[in-house]
C-alpha cells in the first residue's frame, strides 16, 4: 500500500510538469505582449516593465524561472491588479470557491447515490423512470440555464433567496451551492444506479440472500461498497467538473471567487493571473485524482492484496 | 452407504408438486421446469442430474425464492408441511440459511470479494442463532476447521481471493454448515473443482449427512459423484423428471433411453478402449417452444409413434418412476 | 465452416469477408431492433431531425434579419400580432431569428469540433492499441496525463491566447474532447486485434496501415457511433459555456450560448429573451444524450444494466 502510493506520487511529478509547461508555453506564443493595451506607454517604461517582469530574457531561461518559482508556489504579481500577487488573489478567492465547491461536492454525493440506489432498487418502476428522466434532464440542462432560471424564480418572483453576491452566509450559499450540485447529482445518480443493477445481480449477493439476511442488510452490508466504488472514482472527473462550473456559477452570483479573477483574468489578458489559476487549479485536480486513487484501493481488497505481492 | 429410507415413514421434510418455473425474455417464455414432483425426508439424499439447461438449477433457485426477476415458479414446495412459494420473501428469510442452506456452483465468485471471510459466516450465526460477535467466530472456526482448511484461526481474517478454488468452496460449504441446517442443497458443489478437491468435498458431505442427519439435493450433471454420495437419483430432461429411483435402479436398471443413453456416455474403466465414448446426438429442444408429447423423441433411438403423445409416468413396486411407454411389464 | 472445410482457402481476404458477414450483419439488425424499441431514443431522433430543419430552413421562412432592430418593439413579448412570435431583445432584434441562427452555430460547432476530437480520437486510440507494447504504454501515459490537466481551463486559455475566432473553437474544443474516444477506440482495438480475421490478413502480408484501415476502423464502428452521439451534446455545451463567459462565439455572430448569456442580463425585463434559447438549447442535449443512451444500449447490451 504504502510503495503504491509512493509510486503513485511519482507519477504525479511528469503530469505537474507538463501541466507547467504547457500553460507556460501556450501563453508566450500568444501574439502581443501583456502591456499591448495600455497604449503610448513610452518605450523606455514599457522596457522596465518588461525588465520588471523578465520578459527580456530568453524563453527558456524565463521558463526555468518560472518553474523555479511554481515549485515553492510562487506565482509572480499579476500583470493586471497592480500591487496584488497572483498568491495574494488565489488567497482571496480559493477559500470561497473551496467552500461552494465542497459543500456542493458533499451534496452531490448524498443525494446522487440516494437517488441511484433507490432508483436501482426498484428497477423499471414509475420510480426509476422518472428519476433518470429527472437525472438526464441534470445532465442536459447546462448550469448557465438553471442558475438564470434558479435566481428568477426564487429571488425575483418570490424573493425567498438572494440574486447573489457573497457574505460568507447560508442564504447566499443556497443557490450556487444547487446548481452547481445539480449535474453532478444527476451524474452519480445515473452511476450509483448501473453500478447497483449490477452488483444485485452478482453471484455474491445471491449467496448473501440465500443465507437468509433481511434484503436491507444485503444492501448495506454486501452490496453498498461495490455498487459506490465506481462513484468513489468518479470523483476526481467530477471534482475537475465542478471546478470549471464553478467558472460559470461565480459569474452569474456574483461570487468573489477564484473562477471570477480566472475569467476576469482571461478577458483582460492578466497572463501571470491565469496561468496561476491554470496551475493552481491542475495541482489540485491532480492531487485530489490521487486521493481518489488511494481511497479507491483501501476500498478495494483486491488492489490491496495485489500491491502486497 | 444407507439403506435406502423404506422404513423411513415420517412426514416428508420437503414436498415438490407441480412445480412449474417460466422464464419471461425478449424472444418469448422460456419452461425451464415443467410439472415437477419429488419429495425427501429428513436424512435423504437425492440427486438431480441432466444436461445444462434441463431445469435441475432453476428448480431449487425456485425453492430457495432465488429465481431472477424475470422468472416465475408455481406449483407448491413444502418445507415441514409451509408452502415455501407462498412465502414473502421476509417469511423465506426465517427457513433460509438456518434450516434450508445452499452452496452454490461458482465458489470464484459466490463468495462477497469485498469482505473478510469471518464477516461473511458470523453474520449467518449472528442473525439465525442470536450468538455474540466473539462466539459467532469461535463457531466459524471451528466449522472451517471441520471441513480441513489448515490455521482457520489466521485464514478466517483473510478475503476470498486469498483462498484457491477448493479453499473457497470449502468456505462455501463451512458457511452452509453453520447453521446445522435440515436441508442442504449443493448445486454442483464440485464441478469447478480438480478431481482430488472433489472427493473431499463429497466426503465432507457424507460424513455431515451421517452424523446430523442433514437432508441433501445434490445438483450435478456427474454421475460418478452421484453414486458416492446419494441414495435416490431423479433425472430430468428439457425442465421434465423422465426417471426417478435409487442409485442401483438407475445405475443397473435404467428404464428410460435418455437415463440410458447418460449412462452410456459415461467413460468407464472397465470397458475395453475401443468401444469409445457413446455420446447422445443431436440437442435438447428449444425451451421457448417444446414439443408435445415425449421431449426427447427427436433424439430417442426406441421412438415410435406413440411417442407423439406425452408419455406416462410408470411407477413399479421398488418406487422406481420413468415418463415412458415402455420398459413396463414388457 | 462447413464451406471452409471441403475446400482449402485460397484468399485469405475472402475467408476473412466471410467472418465479417457472417458475424456483421445480424448484430447490426439486432441493434436497430433493440434501437426501435427504445422509445426515450427514437422521439428524441425525431425531435432533433425536426429541429434540424427548423434551424436550418427556418431562419429564411422569416421574415426579420437577425441584426434588424426593430425601434417600435423593443424587448417586446411574444405576440402574434406584432410579427416577434418569441418577442424581440433590448434592442428589437427578433428572438426566434436569433435563435434559430445562433442554433446553425451550435449545431455547426458540435459536428465540427466532434469530427475534429473524432480524427485525433480515433486514428491516437487505434494505433496505440494496433501496435501495443511500448508504444501502447506511452501512449496511453500521455492520454492518463492530459486528462489529469483542468481541460476547460485550457480551453479558456487557448481562447485567450489565440483570440476568439469560430474556426479556433472547433480546434479547441475538439482538440481537448479526444481523450475519451481515444481510450474506448483503444481498448477496442487491442481486443479486435487478435481476432482470426486480421491474423489472417497479417499472415498474408497485409501491412499495419491497411489492417488498421481496411478491418480495424469498420469493426470500431459501433463505440465510434455511440461517442460521436455523446460527444456532440458535450461540445455544444461546452461551446455555449465559453459564449456564455463572452470568450466564445463574438458579436454579430450568436450562438445558444450566448443568447442565453445575453438574455440572462435581461430575465427581468424580459424573461423570454433567456427561456426561448434555454429551451432550444435544452432539447437538443436532452435528444443527443437520449439517443445516444438508446445507441449504447442498442449496440452494446452488455452495458444495459
Amino acid at each position: 500500500m504504502i510503495k503504491h502510493s509512493l509510486q503513485r506520487l511519482l507519477g504525479l511529478i511528469p503530469t505537474m510538469l507538463m501541466l507547467i509547461t504547457v500553460a507556460f508555453f501556450l501563453i508566450r506564443v500568444a501574439p502581443g505582449g501583456p502591456f499591448d493595451s495600455e497604449k503610448l506607454l513610452p518605450p523606455e517604461i514599457e522596457a522596465n516593465l518588461n525588465a520588471k517582469y523578465h520578459l527580456d530574457e530568453p524563453l527558456v531561461q524565463q521558463y526555468f524561472r518560472y518553474l523555479g518559482q511554481v515549485v515553492v508556489l510562487d506565482f509572480g504579481p499579476s500583470f493586471q491588479y497592480k500591487d496584488w500577487t497572483v498568491n495574494e488573489l488565489i488567497a482571496q478567492g480559493f477559500p470561497v470557491s473551496a467552500t461552494v465547491g465542497l459543500a456542493a461536492m458533499i451534496l452531490a454525493f448524498v443525494v446522487g447515490t440516494l437517488l441511484g440506489i433507490a432508483a436501482a432498487l426498484r428497477q423499471n418502476s414509475g420510480i426509476d423512470y422518472s428519476l433518470m428522466g429527472f437525472a438526464m434532464l441534470g445532465i442536459s440542462v447546462p448550469n448557465f440555464v438553471i442558475a438564470p432560471i434558479l435566481i428568477l424564480l426564487l429571488a425575483v418572483y418570490a424573493g425567498w433567496l438572494p440574486a447573489g453576491g457573497w457574505d460568507w452566509s447560508v442564504a447566499n450559499m443556497v443557490l450556487p451551492v444547487i446548481t452547481l450540485s445539480l449535474p453532478a447529482i444527476a451524474y452519480i445518480a445515473r452511476l450509483t444506479r448501473g453500478s447497483m443493477i449490477e452488483v444485485l445481480h452478482s453471484n455474491f449477493i445471491r449467496t448473501a440472500r440465500a443465507k437468509g439476511l433481511p434484503e436491507s442488510v444485503v444492501i448495506r452490508r454486501h452490496a453498498l461498497r461495490p455498487a459506490l466504488l465506481p462513484v468513489i472514482s468518479f470523483l476526481g472527473p467530477a471534482t475537475a467538473a465542478m471546478i470549471s462550473g464553478s467558472v460559470v456559477i461565480e459569474r452569474i452570483f456574483s461570487i468573489p471567487g477564484l473562477g471570477s479573477y480566472f475569467v476576469q483574468g482571461a478577458l483582460n489578458r492578466d497572463y501571470t493571473l491565469v496561468m496561476g489559476v491554470v496551475i493552481f487549479y491542475g495541482m489540485l485536480i491532480i492531487i485530489l485524482n490521487f486521493i481518489v486513487d488511494l481511497v479507491y484501493a483501501w476500498l478495494n481488497p483486491k488492489i490491496r492484496y495485489d500491491e502486497k505481492r | 452407504m444407507k439403506p435406502a429410507n423404506m422404513e423411513n415413514t415420517a412426514a416428508p421434510l420437503l414436498e415438490v408438486k407441480d412445480l412449474d418455473v417460466g422464464f419471461d425474455t425478449p424472444e418469448g417464455k422460456v419452461h425451464a421446469v415443467n410439472c415437477l414432483n419429488f419429495s425427501l425426508k429428513a436424512g435423504d439424499a437425492l440427486a438431480i442430474v441432466g444436461e445444462s439447461g434441463s431445469g435441475k438449477t432453476q428448480t431449487v433457485m425456485a425453492i430457495m425464492g432465488l429465481l431472477s426477476e424475470n422468472g416465475e415458479a408455481r406449483g407448491e414446495a413444502r418445507f415441514k408441511g409451509q408452502d415455501l412459494m407462498k412465502m414473502s420473501t421476509a417469511q423465506l428469510n426465517t427457513h433460509r440459511g438456518k434450516e434450508i442452506a445452499m452452496i452454490f456452483q461458482d465458489p470464484m465468485t459466490s463468495l462477497n470479494p469485498y469482505l473478510r471471510i469471518d464477516k461473511q459466516m458470523i453474520e449467518v450465526v449472528m442473525h439465525h442463532q442470536g450468538l455474540n460477535k466473539s462466539e459467532a467466530r469461535a463457531h466459524a472456526v471451528e466449522m472451517l476447521r471441520a471441513v480441513r482448511i489448515p490455521d482457520p484461526e489466521r485464514r478466517i481474517r483473510q478475503y476470498p481471493h486469498e483462498f484457491s478454488g477448493g479453499m473457497r468452496q470449502r468456505v462455501m460449504v463451512a458457511m452452509g454448515l453453520l447453521c446445522e441446517p435440515d436441508l442442504l442443497i449443493a448445486d454442483e458443489p464440485t464441478t469447478a473443482l480438480d478431481v482430488t478437491v472433489q472427493a473431499q468435498i463429497s466426503h465432507l458431505m457424507s460424513a455431515l449427512r451421517e452424523n446430523s442427519n442433514t437432508a441433501i439435493i445434490l445438483i450435478t450433471h456427474d454421475l460418478g459423484v452421484v453414486a458416492g454420495l446419494c441414495d435416490r437419483v431423479l433425472v430430468m430432461y428439457a425442465g421434465e423428471a423422465v426417471e426417478c429411483g435409487s442409485v442401483e435402479q438407475i445405475y443397473y436398471e435404467p428404464k428410460h433411453p435418455y437415463t440410458q443413453g447418460l449412462l452410456a456416455s459415461v467413460p468407464r474403466l472397465d470397458q475395453p478402449e475401443e468401444t469409445g465414448l457413446n455420446s447422445i446426438p443431436g440437442n435438447p429442444p428449444n425451451l421457448l417452444a417444446l414439443p408435445k408429447g415425449c421431449k426427447f423423441r427427436d433424439r430417442c433411438p426406441k421412438a415410435h409413434d406413440a411417442c407423439k403423445e406425452k408419455p406416462p409416468m410408470q411407477l413399479d413396486e421398488q418406487r422406481h418412476a420413468w415418463r415412458c411407454f415402455l420398459g413396463g411389464a414388457a | 465452416m462447413t464451406k471452409s472445410a471441403d475446400k482449402p482457402v485460397i484468399d485469405p481476404f475472402e475467408a476473412a469477408l466471410e467472418v465479417h458477414d457472417i458475424k456483421g450483419r445480424s448484430p447490426w439488425e439486432d441493434a436497430w431492433h433493440r434501437l426501435l424499441k427504445n422509445r426515450a431514443a427514437v422521439y428524441s431522433a425525431f425531435i432533433m431531425a425536426f429541429m434540424l430543419v427548423l434551424v436550418v430552413f427556418g431562419p429564411m421562412l422569416i421574415s426579420w434579419e437577425s441584426d434588424f432592430t426593430d425601434w417600435d418593439y423593443t424587448s417586446s413579448p411574444p405576440s402574434i400580432e406584432s410579427g416577434h412570435w418569441f418577442g424581440t431583445d433590448a434592442v428589437g432584434r427578433d428572438i426566434m431569428v436569433r435563435t434559430l441562427e445562433g442554433g446553425r452555430i451550435s449545431l455547426l460547432v458540435g459536428l465540427v469540433a466532434t469530427i475534429v476530437s473524432l480524427v485525433i480520437g480515433v486514428s491516437y486510440g487505434a494505433t496505440a492499441g494496433y501496435f501495443g507494447g511500448a508504444t501502447d504504454r506511452i501512449m496511453m501515459r500521455v492520454v492518463d496525463i492530459i486528462y489529469a490537466l483542468p481541460f476547460m481551463f485550457f480551453v479558456i486559455l487557448l481562447m485567450v491566447v489565440f483570440g476568439r475566432n469560430i474556426l479556433l473553437i472547433f480546434v479547441a474544443i475538439g482538440a481537448v474532447n479526444w481523450l475519451d474516444m481515444a481510450r474506448i477506440v483503444r481498448g477496442q482495438t487491442l481486443s479486435l486485434k487478435n481476432t482470426e480475421f486480421i491474423e489472417a490478413a497479417r499472415a498474408c502480408g497485409v501491412g499495419d496501415w491497411a489492417i488498421i484501415r481496411r478491418h480495424i476502423i469498420p469493426n470500431l464502428l459501433g463505440v465510434v457511433i455511440v461517442y460521436v452521439t455523446l460527444t456532440i451534446p458535450q461540445v455544444i455545451l461546452i461551446e455555449s459555456f465559453l459564449s456564455f463567459l463572452g470568450l466564445g462565439i463574438q458579436e454579430p455572430m450568436s450562438s445558444w450560448g450566448a443568447l442565453v448569456s445575453d438574455g440572462a442580463q435581461d430575465m427581468e425585463s424580459a424573461p423570454w429573451t433567456l427561456v426561448v434559447p434555454s429551451i432550444f438549447l435544452t432539447v437538443t442535449l436532452y435528444c443527443f444524450n437520449y439517443i445516444g443512451d438508446g445507441l449504447r444500449d442498442a449496440l452494446d447490451p452488455k452495458d444495459r444494466l
